[in-house]
């Protein structure tokens, strides 16, 4: 070819590929899925929950369709909805915290030690069990972080470490008694017809979820809880998201054992640690629904809610009490595995 | 010493979708012989590597003979029949004893119900012995010198070899000595010679033509993927290999460097910097607006200084100057450096550049979420109107912020992160390798998006070996050689082959210590 020929080739080229940007300029961005496939993912949950109520209330109409039966169930989860708040805070940041659970049954140990052993006023000891939560995730914190072990190892070994804790401080019995202004606030005082607990839940809930959705935090932890390094080399301090995340954590657990030493009037030594496993199935549960893939509050209080129901409605039924276990523990496995499908479905989220 | 052929190669080639990354190689490596493979990035060295380790499948039509009998393709079970491989990541796991990993490929595979380790030991012991080494055989491997690593390396190559096949075997060398000094780089060398002389052939690949020149019989040089000449080497001289690496006479080149416009005094001053893999100490000024280009081969250090001046890796020495303001390099830390001007995009695009699970649009965001706040807090649809203004802007094709960072093609992830980065109108702008595995298209859309910010004066400094790239979007390259800056290049001398000459000749100027 002769050298004008391929200029003007190359000119009608140079025009061609002006067209073809500005075509793509102009393109729809592409529709990764079907809108209906996207809310049947965010408000799967919810429609599961109104499933399950009508399953059960098939068999036990009265009790299920009764308001009642909610309000008190409502109020009397609250410190669960609490724990996972607790909870999703490390894992957003990419951390384990097994000592939760532990945390809450100290927290409420040691605030009936403080107001009925002590004679502590019970402001005094709720004000002095958040300052011990803050500093037991600053302590877990401290190892993950300095040492860099793994969260899940630190955090399992604090936990067991506090369980022996409490038994000492309780000389491995319960304590009763405890001041009657907490036990008002916390489950006899209704708002609407449900305990105030509820409402505490609420607006915890409503907290975590501004910080998590609204704030240039809440995309930080999220960035730290993905990418380290992406973060650190975005200029996050990558250490100090993590440790306030831990220290976060411990906090609200001790807080949750002030709602569930106000429901019972008192403290007992283990039943605090059963809450675990229903505050980690709540979380990743919780993480499936309303912002599906992420952690995040709204999902985790109604994670825990569909749960309960489904407790509630067995107990109704009569099923023996080890069913809880069954479906708590299924119910972890069942959350991780419907996440991990979506994960599948959407690369890497 | 010469003789009958050990592995001969006719016909190769090797297409990735439209590129042909090997054309019709033939290559004899004899008995005996060690046989130097060289050629630039992209000559279809290292997919030659890849087919004989069995990764690629080649075109139809390729024969490959060892010893005589022909090799199905792809090549399966090399070991067994006398092709065994030394990478540059020596394949050795740090933890575990130097006998464990002398064995590692027994003690993987076969079942061994007891493993009687005196007898281990005093076996590799005499392994070493053989190969006038003295290596102890209990201590980790992570505790072995660089040298020591790769020589246990070859000489597990080795052993399997004798004990995989009947034939004295082919051993590939694949760039084994970039990040050795030289004194451990005659011990490899002996151990090479010593090899050859038991009937073994080797393969070594490298960049260092000195290296070459010093251990290989003959060599064979590819240049976009073919095969351009096989030498002899005693006969043939430094220049004459760079020559035929480069793919043109030396004498007579046009350069295309851009001339910088504007300022005279530097902007950016570094001073003494040195740091892990950069051994310095190296310094240089920036004017504003200037494009500098780093480069070198494998090995020179000229990768690490981007990180190391904004604190991703924290150097060892050095002082920055930005705009008449001092800092120590080895005190910088990220958020420091974002609050001087200065913004770094490493090469790692999702594992540290951009999180790939997550949106678009929060990636590009999250330097500015501050900005984007209104009075209720942040919203996720700022965040993406936001997004989608910056990505018209670099052409981010879909434009669409709310798909995960993963779902985009290389070239339009790499331009939004571009995006996240410009937008803060840096002072200084640290890029590694910025256009890897990006498309042609959105190459060219990175590079105007860069010449538009050194028009607004921002400084850029880039760490690349695409010696294109280089020669299109730099003032001024900087070529480097074992941690030092060792040639500058600007203007006529600013070409794709110049650098490239630069880059082979590096090794041998009196600056590469």
């Amino acid at each position: 070819m002769s050298t004008p020929q391929i200029e003007t080739y190359e000119a009608r080229i140079r025009a061609l590929e002006e067209r073809l940007r500005a075509f793509e300029g102009r393109l729809a961005p592409p529709v990764a899925r079907p809108p209906v496939a996207e809310y049947a993912e965010r408000y799967g949950l919810l429609l599961a929950w109104a499933l399950l109520i009508l399953l059960l209330g098939w068999f036990r109409p009265d009790q299920m369709f009764a308001w009642n039966s909610y309000a008190t169930m409502f109020g009397s989860t609250a410190m669960i909805v609490v724990l996972t708040l607790a909870l999703i805070i490390p894992l957003t940041t990419g951390d384990f915290d097994l000592s939760v659970a532990s945390t809450m049954g100290l927290s409420s140990m040691l605030i009936a030690y403080w107001n009925v052993r002590m004679g502590w006023g019970i402001e005094q000891a709720i004000l002095m069990a958040l300052v011990v939560g803050a500093v037991i995730g600053a302590i877990n914190a401290f190892f993950i972080l300095w040492f860099g072990i793994h969260s899940l190892i630190v955090t399992l070994g604090t936990g067991y470490f506090l369980n022996g804790v409490i038994l000492w401080v309780s000389n491995s019995g319960p304590i009763s008694g405890v001041s009657m202004d907490l036990v008002r606030a916390v489950i006899l005082t209704r708002f609407l017809g449900i305990p105030l607990s509820f409402w505490y839940a609420v607006a915890l809930t409503v907290v975590i979820w501004y910080v998590f959705q609204h704030t240039a935090l809440g995309r930080r932890l999220l960035f730290v809880g993905r990418g380290r390094e992406v973060a650190r080399l975005s200029g996050v301090n990558v250490v100090q998201v993590r440790a306030g995340a831990l220290i976060a954590s411990g906090t609200i657990a001790a807080l949750a054992g002030v709602i569930y030493t106000g429901m019972r009037g008192a403290a007992d030594p283990s039943s605090a640690l059963a809450f675990l496993l229903p505050a980690f199935a709540a979380a990743f549960l919780g993480s499936t629904t309303l912002y599906p893939g992420r952690f995040n509050a709204p999902g985790a209080l109604v994670a825990v809610f569909f749960l309960s129901t489904g407790i509630m409605g067995l107990n109704f039924m009569g099923v023996p009490s080890y069913v809880q276990n069954l479906f708590y523990g299924g119910g972890l496995v069942v959350a991780v595995s419907i996440s991990q499908l979506l994960r599948k479905r959407r690369p890497m989220d | 010493m010469t003789g009958a052929a050990a592995l001969e190669i006719t016909g190769l080639s090797k297409r990735f979708g439209q590129a042909l990354a090997l054309d019709d190689v033939s290559l004899t490596v004899r008995r005996g012989e060690v046989h130097g493979l060289l050629g630039s990035n992209g000559s279809g060295k290292s997919t030659l590597i890849k087919i004989l380790a069995g990764f690629h499948t080649p075109e139809p039509g390729a024969e490959v003979r060892l010893y005589g009998r022909r090799v199905p393709l792809p090549i399966a079970g090399g070991r067994a029949l006398g092709l065994a491989f030394v990478h540059q990541h020596l394949g050795l796991i740090p933890s575990l004893s130097v006998t464990e990993n002398l064995r590692l490929g027994d003690l993987a595979t076969r079942a061994h119900w007891r493993i009687g380790w005196r007898a281990e030991h005093a076996r590799a012991a005499e392994v070493f012995a053989r190969h006038g080494l003295g290596l102890d055989p209990r201590v980790e491997v992570a505790r072995l010198s660089p040298v020591e690593q790769a020589l246990l390396a070859i000489v597990r190559a080795v052993e399997d070899l004798r004990g995989a096949s009947a034939e004295p075997g082919v051993l590939v060398l694949d760039e084994p000595t970039p990040f050795l000094p030289r004194a451990g780089v005659e011990q490899l060398f002996a151990l090479v010679r010593a090899c050859v002389a038991d009937g073994a052939s080797v393969i070594f690949v490298s960049h260092d033509v000195d290296e070459v020149r010093e251990i290989t019989d003959r060599a064979t040089i590819l240049r976009d993927g073919r095969r351009i000449d096989t030498v002899v080497t005693r006969e043939t001289s430094h220049d004459a290999f760079v020559e035929r690496i480069v793919g043109r006479s030396l004498a007579a080149y046009a350069g295309d460097g851009k001339r910088l416009e504007g300022a005279e005094e530097p902007l950016v001053e570094v001073e003494g910097l040195t740091g892990p893999g950069l051994p310095g100490p190296v310094a240089f000024t920036m004017r504003p607006g200037e494009i500098l280009g780093l480069t070198g081969l494998i090995g020179s250090g000229y990768d690490a200084v981007p990180a190391l001046l904004y604190g991703a890796r924290r150097a060892g020495s050095g002082r920055l100057r930005l705009g008449g303001r001092g800092l120590s390099v080895a005190a910088i830390e990220p958020p420091e450096a974002l609050a001087r001007g200065i913004v770094h995009l490493p090469a790692d695009r999702l594992g540290a550049a951009g999180v790939g699970s997550l949106p678009v649009g929060e990636n590009v965001g999250l330097p500015v979420l501050r900005r984007l706040k209104r009075a209720f807090g942040l919203l996720d649809r700022d965040i993406r109107d936001h997004a989608v203004r910056l990505g018209a802007e670099l052409g981010v094709k879909p434009n669409a912020p709310a798909l995960p960072l993963a779902a985009l093609s290389g070239g339009n992830a790499q331009k939004a992160l571009l995006a996240k980065w410009l937008q803060l109108e840096p002072r200084l702008m640290l890029l590694d390798e910025p256009t890897q595995g990006v498309d042609v298209g959105a190459r060219q859309d990175i590079w105007e998006a860069l010449d538009r910010a050194s028009a607004g004066g921002t400084c850029i400094l880039i760490g690349s070996t695409d010696y294109e790239q280089l020669a299109r979007l730099c003032h001024r390259v900087l070529v480097f050689a074992r941690g030092r800056v060792v040639t500058e290049l600007t203007g006529r001398a600013l070409s794709k082959e110049g650098i490239a000459e630069a880059c082979f000749r590096s090794t041998a100027l009196p600056g590469a210590a």
